[in-house]
């Protein structure tokens, strides 16, 4: 009986020397599903990112990845390509780190680079050129191409992927993060910097990597549109601990959520809502 | 309604060749001020053990005088040429007809090199030179996987060239094992080294990478240096014995090969032989290379250098990837350390200096990092133009100095201006080498 | 124990002339983020401008040392520092917005220039000078060891400290001081802010040069010699010194070139003399994998 839950962050502590960046944190992550984590700038979602994906360690508490058939992963206790590794989980990054002097194609193929290491025999086998060897690297630029068409870039496969512009690069990094084939995907602004025809698009995309691939997303997103359409869950967290969880109609008509993103205090947003009914 | 007079526009002759006298009278008054003591005197240690000195005001007003004229030139060449930029230097055409021939410039240096031997048999010079320049074409794709591919900023790679030489010397005079035996334990040697540098440094970044290699490079030099009992110190390691051609060696013996062959026993004929060795070392080196980079972990040590935090976040473990690139460039500057030594039959620790180190950094950079042809390319030009300055000894570090900063200047993402991808579904566009980083180590 | 003071004082003394050499090193890299390998370079040119006044002052019937510190000191701190501008006008400024590897490469043949360079225009055998200062004290003498101060060392260390409270009010209390730690910070924000950053950078090279050259004269004081290829030797531990005190941090050039002094005295004293450098390299790479910024360093934070 596979677990309806992907993650579960309990008690999530996040401090820099005086700073609490992140403040007992708890939340989940449901199975096949889009989880949004949203807030103002400053509220400590990136961090939060940062320490499940292991590029920071937390202070305290408890990251759990939750797998169908196995144990759960402690994620507070491994360290970044770890848990890319074993964990399976993938993610993109607020100012995009591609490889800007490898073309589209190498970046994919870069992200199959377990796979590919050990169908290649630590090396061995691929110097040859044994058979078996030769199958996989096939096998693995099968999965770039179904990604390229997926993301529509697969004309720019050759390009160098500094030379993308800004929208295709974005859809360039969550491509190379599906051919990890994760578990979980976290996504730090993917909308950031693109139009809303860009936006439409991207919400198709990663509503179709939910249906088809039955990947579990988490992302980081100030485009509410973006939120409100492909969300199955919100958490939305203000200077560094969560003030609201819920479906996205519900975040989005409570007082403390409006509140937090005006500036304004909640008696206020509540007086505003209800002279605006 | 306001006109620009013309005046503005245009500058004046006369305001310009003002403008260059002005510039080359202060650039004659710096030479004059910076080489009046260290040239202008002279001084040396007299034959009662204290100093005396004594004038060259001729030889100083030499060189201002030339330093003035050498400042109206560029002074003037660059008003009436404009910025020398390698582009416009040479017309489009011409640069497409070098881009395409590129391609066959490989294959053509490649078939050039296989008949040095047959074309200049008879001269030793030549061939002497030949196996210098394809030690450091050697070199330089050694450590074109550490620099150039992986990105990681190795400053003392003359470390593993020393490894190499003295595992082989030690090996080889010591129990007899012959150089063939010896030289895949060389690399291993070289190699293992490569890894103890590199985990020591895992963290570092940068400029603190580069101390550390060249503090690295440093400390084998001197323990080399010190260590008498092992290594000879100073006086180094001699007789060190030469390669045989499957256990048959090349002298005037009975059973050399010339008698076996029953032909006239030459000098020349180990000298060809060694050269073919070296070849089939650099060929093999580079022939690794390319495989390599188009296996999985060639392209990580690239992906590396472009940006180690997305390798991580893909899962790729940046430890043993830097590791394997230090120790797979350690293992081809041991094999040619070794070949090096037997090649010579005597090596002591002056060969190891940190210039070494620099030239082969040099080669690398200069050739257009991680490019196979680009270090080729630099290292005969650079070793060969070396060689052209053999009468005059004591100049060529001032020439090979100039030489490196001046080509910094001009070009300094090498002659090979751009990257070959290792995998392409239509066709493999060669991405130009701005976009390519340079890796943080 | 006496044998212990000497040693702390001589290797104090060292580590004064390998921190204003390390002062040089840990500026530059602090404004512009390169490593000067010619640093050590100008440190030997220096030390040869030195003595070649002291020469010619000798031989106009000079003697006075005070006299003829001062006109050394003068004169070398000036040639010299106009050296470190040349340099950097022509071999580092052109590469300034290139990649990192471009301007460490032209500084390594800029090296390879002036040790050359001072080789074929003064020759390649060592230059003695006879001592200008001298003179000591005898501070403690104990079971017939005997623990001495001499002249040159107060000289030394009198000199570093003097300089060294000069350019730290040159950089807390003074313009120039103050465009440097802008231009280290945000050279594009220091300059749209109307500091001059081509002048502040060159400034730079020229302190840095000056106080080298003050080494140099310190060294050629000290050991009574110089030759072609001290720069390297010297530069090289310097740099280390620069890069274990943290590199881009003036106290720690200075802590770190006492440390690099001590540590190669002691070793000299107590071990062996022909693996101090090892020794001084060794504890290098120890510190640098537990403290991966240096002693004093600033910890670089990539963002993710």
């Amino acid at each position: 009986m596979s677990d309806p839950l992907i993650l579960s962050v309990d008690h999530l502590m996040m401090r820099f020397g005086g700073i609490v960046a992140v403040n007992d944190l708890t939340f989940a992550a449901a199975r096949g599903q889009i989880t949004a984590l949203i807030g103002p700038n400053g509220a400590g979602k990136t961090t939060v990112f940062n320490c499940i994906t292991g590029f920071y360690k937390p202070t305290g508490g408890v990251i759990r990845l939750k797998q169908t058939d196995r144990a759960d992963i402690a994620l507070e206790q491994l360290n970044d390509f770890r848990i890319a590794k074993l964990a399976k989980v993938a993610r993109t990054f607020q100012n995009i780190r591609l490889f800007p002097g490898m073309t589209v194609l190498e970046n994919l193929m870069v992200a199959q680079h377990n796979a590919l290491m050990r169908a290649s025999g630590l090396t061995f086998l691929g110097l040859i050129g044994a058979p078996s060897w030769r199958a996989a690297e096939k096998r693995a630029i099968d999965l770039a191409v179904f990604w390229l068409k997926r993301v529509s870039l697969f004309d720019r496969a050759d390009d160098a992927a500094g030379n993308l512009a800004y929208g295709d690069q974005r859809r360039l990094e969550i491509a190379r993060a599906m051919c990890t084939e994760p578990a979980l995907l976290c996504l730090d602004e993917p909308a950031a910097g693109l139009n809303s025809r860009e936006s439409a698009a991207l919400s198709e995309l990663l509503l179709s990597i939910r249906a088809d691939q039955g990947t579990s997303i988490l992302l980081i997103e100030h485009d509410m549109s973006v939120v409100m359409e492909i969300s199955d869950h919100v958490v939305v967290m203000d200077y560094g601990v969560k003030i609201a969880e819920g479906s996205p109609q519900q975040v989005r008509d409570d007082p403390k959520v409006i509140a937090a993103y005006l500036g304004a205090d909640e008696k206020e947003a509540i007086s505003v809502m209800e002279s605006g009914e | 309604m306001t006109t620009i007079s013309s005046d503005h526009v245009k500058a004046s002759p006369t305001s310009d060749i003002a403008f260059i006298l002005k510039k080359a009278f202060i650039s004659a008054a710096i030479a004059l001020v910076l080489f009046s003591l260290m040239i202008g005197i002279r001084t040396e240690a007299g034959p009662t053990g204290q100093l005396i000195y004594w004038t060259r005001f001729d030889d100083l007003a030499a060189i201002v005088a030339a330093v003035f004229g050498g400042s109206i030139l560029v002074e003037a060449l660059r008003r009436w040429v404009g910025p020398i930029r390698p582009g416009s230097l040479v017309p489009a055409s011409v640069q497409g007809a070098v881009a395409q021939s590129s391609r066959f410039l490989a294959p053509a240096l490649l078939v050039f090199a296989l008949f040095v031997p047959v074309i200049f048999y008879n001269q030793r010079y030549i061939l002497d030179l030949g196996i210098l320049v394809l030690t450091y074409v050697m070199l330089g794709w050694g450590l074109n996987v550490v620099v150039g591919l992986a990105g990681l900023l190795d400053l003392g790679y003359v470390a593993f060239y020393a490894v190499g030489a003295y595992s082989y010397a030690l090996l080889a005079t010591s129990f007899d094992l012959s150089f063939w035996v010896c030289l895949p334990l060389a690399g291993l040697f070289a190699a293992c080294w490569g890894v103890m540098l590199g985990f020591p440094v895992l963290r570092l970044r940068g400029d603190y990478l580069a101390i550390v290699t060249l503090a690295f490079g440093e400390i084998i030099r001197l323990v080399i240096l010190n260590w008498q009992s092992l290594t000879g110190g100073p006086n180094g390691i001699s007789s060190i014995p030469r390669p045989t051609l499957f256990g048959i060696p090349l002298t005037n013996d009975d059973d050399g090969l010339a008698a076996r062959l029953g032909i006239e026993y030459s000098p020349t004929h180990r000298i060809v032989f060694l050269f073919y060795v070296i070849l089939g070392l650099a060929l093999l080196t580079n022939w690794v290379t390319i495989r390599l980079r188009r296996l999985p972990i060639g392209r990580a040590w690239e992906a590396l250098r472009e940006d180690e935090i997305a390798c991580r976040a893909l899962g790729i473990n940046t430890t043993t990837t830097k590791l394997t690139a230090f120790a797979t460039g350690a293992m081809f500057g041991g094999f040619a350390g070794a070949f090096f030594a037997t090649r010579q039959g005597f090596i002591s620790p002056e060969s190891f200096t940190f210039q070494e180190s620099a030239l082969v950094l040099a080669i690398v950079v200069l050739g257009g990092m991680g490019s196979q042809l680009g270090v080729a390319i630099a290292a005969l030009c650079m070793i060969g133009g070396f060689e052209l300055f053999r009468g005059l000894d004591q100049y060529r570090m001032l020439v090979l100095g100039m030489a490196m900063v001046l080509l910094m200047i001009w070009r300094p993402r090498g002659i090979i201006g751009h990257r070959a991808p290792t995998v392409y579904l239509k066709k493999a566009e060669a991405i130009s080498s701005e976009l390519v980083k340079e890796g943080h180590g | 124990m006496a044998y212990f003071a000497q040693q702390l004082i001589n290797g104090l003394v060292l580590g004064s002339i390998y921190g204003l050499i390390a002062i040089g090193y840990t500026m530059v890299y602090g404004i512009v983020g390169m490593i000067n390998f010619a640093h050590g370079d100008i440190f030997m040119i220096g030390g040869f401008i030195a003595m070649i006044t002291f020469l010619i002052l000798l031989s106009f019937g000079v003697t006075a040392a005070p006299v003829v510190l001062l006109v050394m000191l003068l004169v070398a701190m000036a040639i010299t520092a106009l050296y470190g501008w040349t340099v950097e006008r022509i071999a580092y400024r052109p590469l300034r917005h290139s990649f990192r590897l471009a301007p460490m490469l032209s500084a390594i043949g800029m090296s390879f220039v002036l040790t050359n360079y001072s080789q074929v225009s003064q020759g390649a055998r060592v230059k003695p000078l006879p001592p200008i200062v001298t003179g000591g004290y005898t501070l403690v003498e104990h079971e017939g060891f005997v623990v001495q101060l001499s002249n040159v060392q107060i000289l030394v260390v009198v000199t570093t400290i003097v300089l060294l409270a000069i350019f730290t009010w040159l950089v807390s209390r003074t313009r120039i001081g103050r465009d440097m730690r802008a231009c280290e910070q945000d050279q594009t924000m220091a300059s749209l802010l109307g500091v001059d950053v081509d002048r502040t950078i060159s400034m730079t090279f020229v302190i840095g040069a000056a106080l080298a050259s003050v080494a140099g004269i310190m060294y050629l004081l000290y050991y009574g010699l110089v030759d072609f290829f001290m720069g390297f030797v010297a530069g090289i531990k310097a740099f280390t010194a620069a890069v274990l005190g943290g590199i881009g941090s003036l106290p720690g050039a200075m802590v770190g070139g006492l440390a690099i002094g001590l540590i190669e005295t002691f070793w000299s004293a107590y071990f062996s003399v022909e693996y101090k450098d090892v020794a001084a390299f060794s504890i290098l790479i120890v510190v640098l994998i537990f403290m991966p910024t240096g002693l004093l360093g600033r910890p670089e934070v990539e963002k993710v």
